[in-house]
């Protein structure tokens, strides 16, 4: 569920529309934009506090084999909360081995060469301290 | 008696209209779009989202462009559109210390395990006008290096070895919200650094400022600042357990500050505390400034009478969406009160002249 919700905008309906035709199913909770507050804790390791409200919508349906699939994902599109929870729902069943080779695999490997890539810029911005040698013994 | 003006409506539509035409401006130059503000104007959008206090970088461009750039106004935009929002509930508190670090500085020790990581920063730029950015240029790919896996750890843990610094112990007290509950006085930490991270940028660091000038000085080392993203986690009802909902990025400032220790405490470094959503740099460290400066209490520091030290005046002033709610509406009409004001006034001239005249008398 952390990678469909924090999966690029249509990336998930990408992938799985080019593997699967999507199964139909009944919505037990139609998609809904909200917020969650973000807590923090001062200093880091301390007393929890409110940091401020993000965006996220959510969503639960059933397909008709009874699979229940359940979506919270960060931002407001309705379309990607419900391709998350179709997703959700269908690894319950027996394609979830072809699934997660076909949409979850690809979305974690481009995900972590995203992160691989911004870490890499900034390790090339890590300063290499070297002492200069004084001409004074 | 209260009298009801009306009339305006049609001067209003028309105001209305011609403020949508001058925010498009000259239509022979090209309509900036939403995705163009929030990838080119990313430090207004992180302003935005942090003030407005919601993460969202589409909205806030959104505001940003309806605003025409006014970004209090688009804070305000956005603080209003977060009133509409049903609110699932709150995430669990996230770590920093697992953050993915774009930058990581600290100004107290030079060497330290993760390193200095610069990052995108200004810092070293000559401030000088680029009139490259006015062509339109190709730009240069930053260069990369092979990153070292695994979290960086925070400055503060190598000095807790020692005990020299105060620590943050753990603590799961719920804490208090004001957006739900009106904020009031006395404010416990937790309070007062909701409302620090998403005061107005300019009033923050103005007070900073003062503490670092003399007024409630607690001489201030960034002893960390970090940038990047980190997920967040939330508890889901129907699962029973918490799954990641997303990731933000944030940026941290912990000040390392003196002490000389109090009656109930040895000397040791105390710390203050700045965390805001997005690259936010100049707001998080005045954040951690003036998060020292109104501990002075528990600490057992003397009140100076300095402005931040104030904790009513800080956080009653602090928010620019009440400031400029509060300021902009005396121009709105106050017709009537003040047909009340000069009918007073006429009254008190005219029993001053009568007093006058029978002083005179006399």
């Amino acid at each position: 569920m952390g990678l469909l919700a924090k999966a690029p905008e249509g990336r998930v309906a990408a992938l799985l529309d080019a593997e699967i035709s999507r199964p139909a199913f009944t919505w037990l909770r139609a998609p809904e934009i909200g917020s969650t507050m973000v807590r923090a804790r001062a200093g880091a390791t301390g007393a929890p506090f409110n940091l401020g409200e993000m965006t996220i919508t959510r969503c639960a349906l059933t397909l008709e084999t009874g699979e229940v699939g359940h979506s919270y994902i960060q931002g407001r599109s309705k379309a990607d909360a419900e391709v998350a929870a179709l997703v959700d729902a269908l690894m319950q069943t027996a394609m979830a081995s072809r699934l997660r080779e076909t949409v979850l695999e690809p979305l974690e490997a481009g995900m972590a060469t995203m992160k691989a890539a911004r870490a890499a810029k900034a390790a090339a911005t890590k300063v290499d301290f070297f002492t200069m040698t004084r001409g004074e013994d | 008696m209260y009298v009801a003006v009306k009339g305006g409506e049609r001067a209003i539509e028309n105001a209305h209209a011609w403020l949508a035409e001058e925010r498009r401006g000259n239509t022979d130059i090209a309509e900036l779009s939403i995705a163009q503000i929030r990838e080119q104007l990313s430090l207004a959008v992180n302003r935005v989202m942090a003030e407005g206090s919601l993460y969202d970088p589409d909205l806030a461009a959104l505001a940003i462009k309806q605003a025409r750039g006014d970004l209090i106004e688009a804070i305000f935009l956005i603080r209003a559109y977060r009133t509409t929002l049903p609110r699932f509930g709150a995430s669990e508190p996230v770590d920093t210390g697992i953050m993915a670090c774009d930058r990581r500085i600290s100004a107290t020790f030079k060497d330290l395990p993760g390193g200095q990581v610069l990052g995108p920063t200004f810092d070293y730029t000559h401030r000088l006008l680029d009139f490259k950015l006015a062509a339109d240029g190709e730009v240069p790919k930053a260069p990369s290096r092979d990153a070292e896996t695994g979290t960086v750890p925070h400055v503060t843990e190598f000095l807790n070895r020692e005990g020299l610094i105060e620590e943050a112990p753990h603590d799961d007290t719920p804490p208090p919200d004001l957006t739900r509950e009106p904020l009031e006085m006395p404010a416990d930490r937790a309070l007062r650094l909701q409302a620090l991270t998403r005061a107005d940028e300019g009033f923050t660091l103005g007070l900073a400022y003062s503490t670092q000038r003399g007024y409630g000085r607690n001489h201030a080392f960034v002893g960390e600042l970090r940038i990047g993203s980190v997920p967040v986690e939330m508890d889901i009802p129907e699962l029973g357990f918490a799954v990641e909902i997303g990731e933000v990025i944030l940026t941290e400032c912990e000040t390392v500050n003196q002490f000389t220790g109090s009656k109930t405490k040895p000397p040791q470094f105390t710390r203050g505390y700045g965390l805001v959503f997005g690259q936010t740099e100049r707001k998080a460290i005045s954040m951690a400034l003036v998060d020292r400066a109104l501990r002075w209490e528990e600490l057992g520091e003397d009140n100076v009478g300095a402005p931040a030290q104030d904790a009513e005046f800080v956080l009653y002033h602090a928010d620019n969406i009440q400031a400029t709610g509060f300021l902009e509406h005396i121009k709105l009409p106050h017709y009537v009160d003040f047909q009340s004001e000069l009918e007073l006034v006429r009254k008190l001239r005219r029993e001053a002249g009568a007093l006058q005249v029978q002083e005179a008398a006399e």
